[in-house]
């Protein structure tokens, strides 16, 4: 990296275990990617979100939008289920200023996005 | 959590004196208020509407409640109470509604206030019996909006049906609807035009009753 202008174009990635997120409760994993992606940093959480904890993050999303931030992209994979269907197994997530990125294709196995920095 | 939520619907509904709330949900522009106006126009007044139909995204920003609505199809009855809900979204910018003409004061509060219409229409969730999960037939399905919808709606144990509307419009693809959620229920409709309407309230009044 020779320059200030070369880092500019530089994109953050935070890749987040699933045992580092294991100890967060649902708030404070919500908190801890909200706070990532307005510093305009792509959240990719291994163990995923389930699908009410991304419904209370879209909802805190939206009570934080103004004109500098537009909201958020965010692709996961559908939650798998156990035996009867009564175990819920969430799987990767990722959430990145709307700004920055967009998702191009999706399916139930694959998540295409682009990322580029505005 | 939803095994037990289930169970409570199920006695709600056996012991249930009220009408039967159901909830219009799916992503901006894919004809929520316009089902809405079709059911009103079926079954309550010609010449009523729930709400403004515009192809300028996030025209609906409040959920408005029609009350006692009474559905019949092929002699089941429903009496019910349609909820309109604003069309979740992940993003809202207030640049996007410029290019529709409006001004940037305008825009910015057509913005504002599609936010709030939004967290309106997550919270509705907890009063709702039922859904109607409406998605664009001219659209990919496969929207993160519509799987975290049907993610919470499964969590609940709230019975939905997705209706694939705009099926009179030349590339619409309900088959590609089906496909993407084959274990639900897809009831592919023209709101617009009343096309299958009959198919969709029979469907209504078998899971929501």
């Amino acid at each position: 990296m020779s320059g200030g202008g070369e880092e500019e174009k530089d994109i953050k990635l935070d890749l987040i275990s699933e045992d580092r997120m294991a100890s967060m409760t649902s708030m404070e994993k919500i908190r801890f990617i909200l706070d990532g992606v307005k510093l305009g940093n792509i959240v990719v959480l291994e163990g995923g979100l389930t699908p009410e904890e991304q419904m209370k993050l879209i909802e805190m999303t939206m009570s934080e939008i103004d004109e500098d931030f537009a909201g958020i992209e965010i692709g996961s994979y559908p939650v798998k289920r156990g035996f009867l269907g009564l175990r819920r197994r969430t799987r990767l997530t990722i959430v990145g200023p709307a700004n920055m990125m967009k998702t191009i294709k999706k399916d139930k196995d694959l998540i295409r996005a682009i990322i580029s920095r505005v | 959590m939803g095994l037990r939520r289930g169970l409570l619907l199920l006695l709600r509904r056996i012991l249930r004196r009220r009408n039967t709330k159901i909830g219009i949900y799916g992503a901006p522009n894919a004809g929520k208020t316009t089902l809405a106006n079709r059911i009103i126009h079926d079954f309550l007044d010609n010449t009523e509407d729930i709400g403004v139909v515009s192809e300028i995204p996030h025209e609906t920003r409040r959920a408005f409640r029609k009350e006692g609505i009474l559905i019949t199809a092929k002699g089941a009855k429903l009496r019910v109470d349609i909820v309109d809900t604003p069309g979740l979204a992940t993003k809202i910018d207030f640049h996007d509604f410029l290019a529709y003409g409006l001004s940037e004061e305008e825009a910015k509060k057509r913005a504002k206030e599609a936010t709030e219409g939004v967290i309106e229409a997550i919270k509705w969730l907890d009063d709702l019996d039922g859904v109607l999960l409406v998605m664009d037939a001219t659209e990919d399905p496969y929207t993160q909006a519509n799987i975290v919808i049907i993610g919470n709606l499964e969590a609940r144990g709230i019975p939905f049906i997705i209706v694939a509307n705009k099926v009179d419009l030349k590339n619409a693809a309900p088959a590609r609807i089906k496909n993407a959620f084959p274990q639900h229920v897809v009831v592919p409709v023209s709101a617009l035009k009343g096309d299958n309407m009959e198919k969709l309230y029979e469907e209504m009044a078998r899971r929501f009753r």
